[in-house]
């Protein structure tokens, strides 16, 4: 129990997916201009990190480690996740349409976050076991969005701010970013 | 010069569409793997190899490859080219493969190369695929480069690993460093197109967030029109 929440409090705050790993980067930037779909973002990458790093843990486990293939990682956790997204998305259409209304639009985007490949990767990286790696995406998608949302809070709150115009757009977001990176060093003292 | 020639495509990747500078595509290797100019320009070369290696493979599978499943299609291709180089990183040259690590298996989904696909290799043939790639690899490891020398420099006053001044602030070698670079380099670009073109004040950001990675989908869009009116 106390290593499962080391690991989780690790990937959510000290080792932050966004702020000190750099993956999940795009979204950060692309989708935080509002606080709603910032908030939209967050919810859909943590439903679909946490399924799909249980579904990689598994198959690593079951089927890579045991056929004595793990050579083709990378391969069969991209397909797995693009393949997962699809199916989530197609469940949750039929199913919970109020859930695919609020998130549906997010789904798509999210294949190709390097988050979701990161996180299947840094798993076996790391030899974490089928909880762990569950634990470990959920943990990494929940702080991936806390900077999400910090970070469309502090751009609705720029948008009124006198900004040098070569700063406008971009280099504002880029540095608020690198001092959030900062701010989230303090975490470091944690474990 | 003609277009679609060898030396266009490379004039285009390099100067016209570079990569990370103009079309601010990959953005998380660029930003990640830049703590100095030797990784950066380590973490260039191998999409740079890869990127040719899948133009050139999806340039000769396109009339193969059915529509409706090109994105897969793509993404296994690209996919195992980056398996083959990761072992052979592995093999010869160990240092970078250690120093890159998790960031090599996530070429896969650097939206350059799907971008570059769907895109452009879909449409053209091997050989000016082959050279397209080439460009927008070099485009990306010049971008890479640049960065990783300045963060190295201030960071750790070094340039690829040659003592030039004693000292420096280690920030720039960490996390936020890399955010600052990048920030000064876009806002220095946005001052040169101002001077050029007053009227050119910077949008707030509907072009980046096209760039994302996520949104590959919606900039290969941007780049099919681009590369509509070019062929």
């Amino acid at each position: 129990m106390r290593e499962l929440l080391m690991i989780a409090v690790g990937s959510a705050l000290v080792n932050n997916v966004v702020l000190s790993q750099f993956l999940g980067l795009c979204p950060f930037l692309g989708v935080s201009k509002k606080m709603d779909t910032a908030a939209g973002m967050g919810a859909a990458v943590i439903f679909v990190l946490t399924i799909s790093s249980f579904c990689t843990s598994l198959i690593y486990k079951f089927v890579l480690v045991t056929t004595g293939m793990e050579y083709m990682q990378t391969i069969v956790f991209i397909l797995v996740i693009a393949a997962l997204v699809q199916l989530v998305e197609m469940f949750l259409k039929k199913t919970m349409p109020a859930l695919y209304k609020s998130l549906g639009v997010y789904l798509p985007l999210i294949t190709t976050n390097c988050a979701v490949l990161g996180v299947a990767l840094l798993n076996v990286q790391n030899n974490y076991g089928i909880l762990e790696g569950t634990v470990n995406g959920f943990a990494t998608a929940v702080g991936f969005t806390i900077s999400i949302v910090l970070m469309a809070g502090l751009r609705e709150k720029i948008e009124y701010n006198d900004i040098p115009k070569p700063f406008r757009g971009m280099p504002i977001v880029l540095l608020t970013a690198g001092l959030m990176s900062i701010a989230f060093f303090g975490f470091s003292g944690m474990i | 010069m003609k277009a679609n020639s060898p030396l266009e495509r490379l004039y285009n990747g390099i100067i016209k569409e570079n990569p990370t500078f103009v079309l601010m595509l990959g953005m998380c290797p660029t930003l990640a793997v830049t703590t100095s100019a030797k990784n950066g320009f380590g973490m260039g070369m191998t999409t740079m190899v890869i990127l040719a290696l899948s133009n050139l493979m999806i340039s000769m599978l396109r009339k193969m490859i059915p529509d409706s499943v090109r994105m897969p299609a793509y993404i296994v291709v690209v996919a195992s080219f980056v398996t083959i180089v990761q072992f052979l990183l592995q093999g010869f040259i160990p240092s970078l493969y250690d120093s890159l690590g998790i960031y090599i298996p996530l070429i896969v989904v650097n939206c350059i190369i799907l971008g570059r696909a769907e895109a452009y290799a879909s449409k053209n043939g091997p050989v000016s695929s082959l050279f397209d790639g080439i460009g927008m690899g070099l485009g990306f490891t010049v971008g890479l480069t640049s960065i990783g020398i300045v963060r190295e420099l201030i960071g750790s006053g070094k340039i690829f690993g040659m003592t030039v001044f004693n000292g420096g602030a280690t920030i720039f070698i960490l996390a936020p460093g890399a955010f600052f670079v990048l920030a000064m380099l876009v806002a220095l670009q946005n001052r040169v197109k101002m001077k050029k073109d007053p009227a050119a004040a910077p949008k707030a950001c509907d072009e980046s967030l096209c760039a994302g990675c996520t949104n590959h989908m919606c900039a290969s869009k941007k780049n099919a029109e681009k590369g509509g009116t070019q062929s």
